[in-house]
């Protein structure tokens, strides 16, 4: 390990040239991704032409920041209280002082790649499979019903990690995972989650990404839905500077259900780019997405989603909703819908809306004696509660909830 | 008291209110009738303190208070309130929330100390039964859902609850048939008292069977062109507008 300051995508080439040796896993795969990275480099960090996928989001400040190998602390002061096992990494790797490992999942630390994830088409992977080092590894046997598991990502300034989590839940296996990502400083998050979800087994995925407010999150998951069985995802971000969470869900078998919901609460500068493609490789499955936006200050929300849906996905579901409300004339939101159908027989559709505070419903509030500023409150919360409501675990709603609270105190503050 | 002198109102350069003279002394019910368009929802609007109506002249002031200079939910805790024509639907937020927030923030408002959740509750129940209102109301999100008539009777649920001073009703009773139109005229009776006004806009005079008014006044063209007691209510009612509204250039 070297305390060398490294900066940009020379600084992260050079961090693996020099952990190459004592990196686990498939040597030839973290060459090639090393190679693939060299060629990509970071997406908007050089002047050129703009790949698709990153249209609205450049990752030049990532690469203009300067990150080193710091010291691991960590006291514990960020985590919010909840009652299940809980696994801690912090700045990447795992504490075992700190975790209380759950007795109904089989729990590892990172030794080898799952094979879901395209280091060869996404830069933030490639990086990720260069550099990963350490990461959860679940295994919910076939029949189990694991319960909750919190997983905590905890940062610290100066620091950059490129965690890699494999989840997998056998066949008929139920887990609701709660992530939770905080940290203090400027720092860089780059997990990459690969989730294989057999027949009949049910994943429950909640992330509440509370990240320090000068810290990068890029975060990329790639999950496969066997038949019947269902991926269940929501996504809350709050924290952060630049932010991008993108999820790949692919169905292998009919009838398998996804849900890749979530919630942006930005203010000040933030990005925050929410990303999805859900692959409809197999019949009669559903998708639903529905992510709201509220926008404050000069903050820009970013909402892609792609479904595609193979010759073979007959009697596909697939469901897109993105709303965002301004509550800044400086705040911006780029959509972008994109849907490739092959099949015949399929039922598809999305949509958007973009809008204000509504005047007459802020009216009506304020003629019943409720000032101005908590009208407001009381709308935009009204317009996140449509949106937190698609969480149904106990647990994971309340952590949520008051982590929404928060953001409700830090910007009345 | 409200007194209004001379007031006049417009929506983006429109002018719609032209000059209106109107006391409605502590204690009365005054009916405003008239037809489509004469300014009956804008003088509604005005007084409640809705911003996309520009004064242009006059004055408004209720217990000598000048009510054009408060925000709206200045002149709610004041004692004012508006029964929408339209009730506006709240997706997210719950009625019980909704009137709890609204009723402490009016009493903080006076200075009074706030209800908790079981005070409120206790309250809002008693309402809701006496309006014969079903109890899964309070739970529902504010006014999604209702039928139009649920919609009215939650503005006088709202108004019992808030127990205001001065009601303005704004076409409480379009769209409710009879039996309905009885349990809102009941809601509002219920609230009659010697410190309690109203006034009370509507297109018809069945309304004012039930409510029976102190005072009759017919608006039109943005002006009060007569006033009168209950009686002329059934005039117009035989007679039409036409006969009474000669509209001046």
């Amino acid at each position: 390990m070297t305390a060398a300051v490294h900066t940009g995508v020379a600084g992260f080439l050079a961090q693996y040239e020099a952990l190459r040796g004592v990196l686990p896993g498939d040597r030839r795969e973290r060459d090639a991704a090393a190679e693939a990275f060299r060629r990509a480099g970071l997406p908007g960090a050089a002047a050129g032409r703009r790949e698709e996928a990153w249209k609205y989001t450049s990752l030049r400040p990532v690469a203009d920041a300067s990150f080193q190998q710091v010291s691991r602390v960590f006291d514990g002061r960020h985590l919010p209280h909840v009652d299940a096992p809980r696994i801690v990494f912090v700045d990447g790797a795992f504490r075992a002082d700190v975790s209380h490992l759950p007795g109904t999942v089989e729990f590892t630390q990172f030794e080898a790649f799952g094979g879901l994830a395209r280091p060869d088409r996404d830069p933030l992977v490639a990086l990720n499979t260069m550099l990963a080092e350490d990461g959860a590894v679940l295994h919910v046997p076939g029949g189990v019903d694991a319960g909750s598991v919190v997983l905590v990502s905890v940062g610290n300034d100066r620091a950059a990690f490129h965690p890699r989590h494999v989840i997998r839940m056998g066949q008929g296996a139920r887990m609701t995972l709660l992530e939770l990502s905080l940290g203090d400083g400027v720092y860089l998050h780059n997990p990459v989650t690969e989730v294989f979800v057999a027949e009949d087994a049910a994943l429950t995925h909640v992330r509440l990404q509370n990240e320090a407010a000068g810290a990068f999150h890029l975060a990329t998951v790639y999950a496969e839905v066997a038949g019947a069985g269902t991926y269940d995802s929501f996504v809350l971000n709050l924290g952060g500077r630049l932010v991008r969470t993108e999820a790949h869900v692919r169905f292998t078998g009919p009838k398998g259900v996804a849900h890749l919901n979530g919630a942006q609460l930005l203010s000040g500068s933030q990005h925050a780019d929410f990303t999805t493609v859900v692959q409809h490789d197999a019949p009669a499955c559903s998708s639903r997405q529905t992510v709201k936006h509220v926008l404050a200050g000069r903050s820009q929300g970013v909402f892609q989603g792609r479904i595609e849906v193979a010759r073979v996905a007959q009697k596909t579901d697939g469901y897109q909703m993105n709303q965002a409300l301004l509550l800044s004339p400086d705040a911006e939101i780029d959509t972008k819908p994109e849907l490739e159908i092959f099949a015949d027989d399929v039922k598809c559709s999305h949509g958007a809306t973009v809008g204000e505070l509504d005047a007459e419903q802020l009216f009506y509030l304020r003629s019943r004696g409720i000032p101005d500023a908590e009208a407001r409150s009381m709308l935009v919360r009204a317009f996140l509660a449509e949106a937190l409501d698609a969480v149904t675990d106990e647990t994971a709603r309340g952590v949520l909830d008051r982590a929404v609270e928060g953001w409700w105190e830090r910007q009345a503050a | 008291m409200l007194e209004i002198r001379g007031l006049s109102a417009a929506i983006e350069d429109k002018p719609i209110l032209k000059g209106i003279d109107l006391v409605v002394p502590q204690g009365e019910v005054h009916a405003i009738m008239g037809p489509n368009g004469s300014g009956k929802s804008t003088l509604a609007y005005v007084l409640s303190g809705r911003e996309d109506y520009s004064v242009s002249g006059g004055s408004a002031t209720f217990d000598g208070r000048d009510l054009l200079e408060m925000a709206p939910e200045e002149r709610a805790a004041a004692g004012v309130f508006l029964a929408f024509q339209y009730p506006v639907e709240l997706p997210g937020v719950g009625n019980a929330n909704f009137l709890r927030t609204a009723l402490n923030a009016q009493r903080r408002g006076r200075g009074e100390s706030e209800l908790d959740a079981v005070q409120f509750l206790k309250l809002a129940r008693a309402e809701t039964k006496r309006l014969a209102m079903p109890e899964d109301m309070l739970r529902r999100n504010v006014n999604v859902g209702f039928s139009g008539g649920e919609k009215k009777r939650n503005e006088v649920l709202q108004m019992a609850i808030l127990r205001p001073r001065l009601a303005i009703l704004d076409e409480t009773d379009s769209g409710l048939d009879i039996d309905a139109l009885k349990i809102v005229a009941d809601g509002v009776n219920a609230l009659r008292r010697p410190e309690f006004s109203a006034l009370v806009i509507t297109h018809y005079q069945r309304l004012l069977d039930y409510i029976v008014p102190d005072r009759v006044h017919v608006l039109a063209g943005g002006r009060i062109v007569r006033s009168g007691g209950p009686e002329l209510a059934h005039e117009l009612e035989a007679k039409g507008y036409a006969g009474m509204v000669a509209e001046p250039a």
